[in-house]
């Protein structure tokens, strides 16, 4: 019974790699100039890692014969779990910068908290992770200030990303059944404890970049429990492509 | 793509502590910072060095190739310029 919720909490941290990675590679030779379409193709790579180490980590758990490919290509819709802000379409640059700032100012303070778990698998990739997200949130924060305070413009689709997008960031806290069993168990992160800075480092962020916090705005959520929008079975079918159309194929 | 508004900074690159910074390139960037996040990405992904330097390509002072005979004069005629009557003791590394 622990080690299905395990499973279960180890699958919702590679759905997100998994799944934000995807979106990110969407901009791969699509980005505004060079050197950008550079930098979110190596944060995409970085997800993808990421999503390995953890899907890798679930698949052992399942246990038979189950492996890390198997849970990324050939589950359904319902079967995914992660957080719903991380299947949201890139749209406009605004809109993929402020869906990863909120996304890596989360993960910077949940994998400092991981670390710290009892479960030596995820502490070690948590550590690894930790790295990784310090560069995202540098890049994605710095991007919001820019085009925050940037021209008439800019401002404008900035604020309207972060509207936007905002109603999909109070999921990332909920705590859930499995959630609560990690907690006391101390191998996973109470999120309730992580939202005052998370909040805190979203108002700094928003402040320098002369945008306003979203207030009143009805949230949303059901990601962990399979009821996604309708972008992720878009993203799956792409994504899914091969393994659907010629399951098992190899190199 | 579009690089029409942004300016380009000149990439250096100090290969390890104490060693010489050396020009790896260019990258376009709006900012100090961006300019250093894209070196980043651009020059440093596998380790190649420990620190960065970037400075905007129009900051840098040239000279102009027009004065290439009278900035870089040969000096074969000006010996004494070279070190070549010293002995480099085989202890002596780095040089």
């Amino acid at each position: 019974m622990s080690k299905e919720l395990l499973f279960k909490y180890v699958l919702t941290l590679g759905d997100d790699a998994l799944i934000l990675g995807q979106r990110l590679s969407q901009w791969v030779y699509k980005g505004p100039f060079l050197e950008e379409d550079i930098a979110l193709s190596n944060i995409s790579l970085d997800m993808f890692g990421r999503a390995n180490l953890f899907l890798e980590y679930a698949a052992s758990l399942k246990g038979s014969t189950t492996t890390a490919d198997d849970l990324a290509f050939k589950r359904n819709e319902r079967e995914f779990s992660n957080h719903i802000l991380c299947e949201q379409p890139n749209g406009n640059f605004a809109n993929t910068m402020a869906r990863q700032f909120f996304l890596d100012a989360f993960y910077k303070l949940f994998f400092e908290k991981l670390a710290e778990s009892e479960d030596e698998q995820l502490s070690a990739i948590a550590q690894k992770s930790i790295k990784e997200t310090t560069y995202h949130f540098r890049h994605s924060s710095k991007w919001v200030i820019r085009l925050g305070d940037g021209t008439a413009e800019s401002h404008e689709k900035m604020q309207s990303a972060i509207d936007n997008l905002w109603m999909f960031t109070d999921e990332l806290f909920e705590m859930n059944e499995v959630d609560n069993n990690m907690l006391t168990q101390k191998i996973g992160v109470d999120c309730l404890t992580i939202k005052a800075k998370w909040d805190q480092i979203i108002d700094e962020v928003l402040s320098e970049a002369t945008l306003k916090r979203p207030e009143n705005i009805h949230m949303t959520s059901g990601g962990r429990e399979g009821i996604h929008t309708e972008h992720l079975g878009h993203l799956l079918s792409d994504m899914q492509y091969l393994q659907r159309a010629y399951p098992d194929a190899e190199w | 793509m579009s690089n029409n508004n942004l300016p380009t900074w000149e990439v250096f690159i100090q290969p390890k502590t104490g060693a010489s910074f050396e020009h790896a390139g260019n990258v376009h960037a709006s900012d100090k910072e961006m300019a250093l996040q894209n070196a980043r990405e651009l020059y440093t992904r596998r380790q190649e060095g420990t620190c960065i330097w970037v400075v905007k390509t129009e900051d840098i002072v040239s000279s102009n190739p027009e004065d290439q005979q009278s900035f870089f004069d040969p000096a074969d005629d000006k010996l004494y310029r070279y070190p070549t009557f010293f002995k480099v003791s085989k202890k002596a590394k780095g040089l």
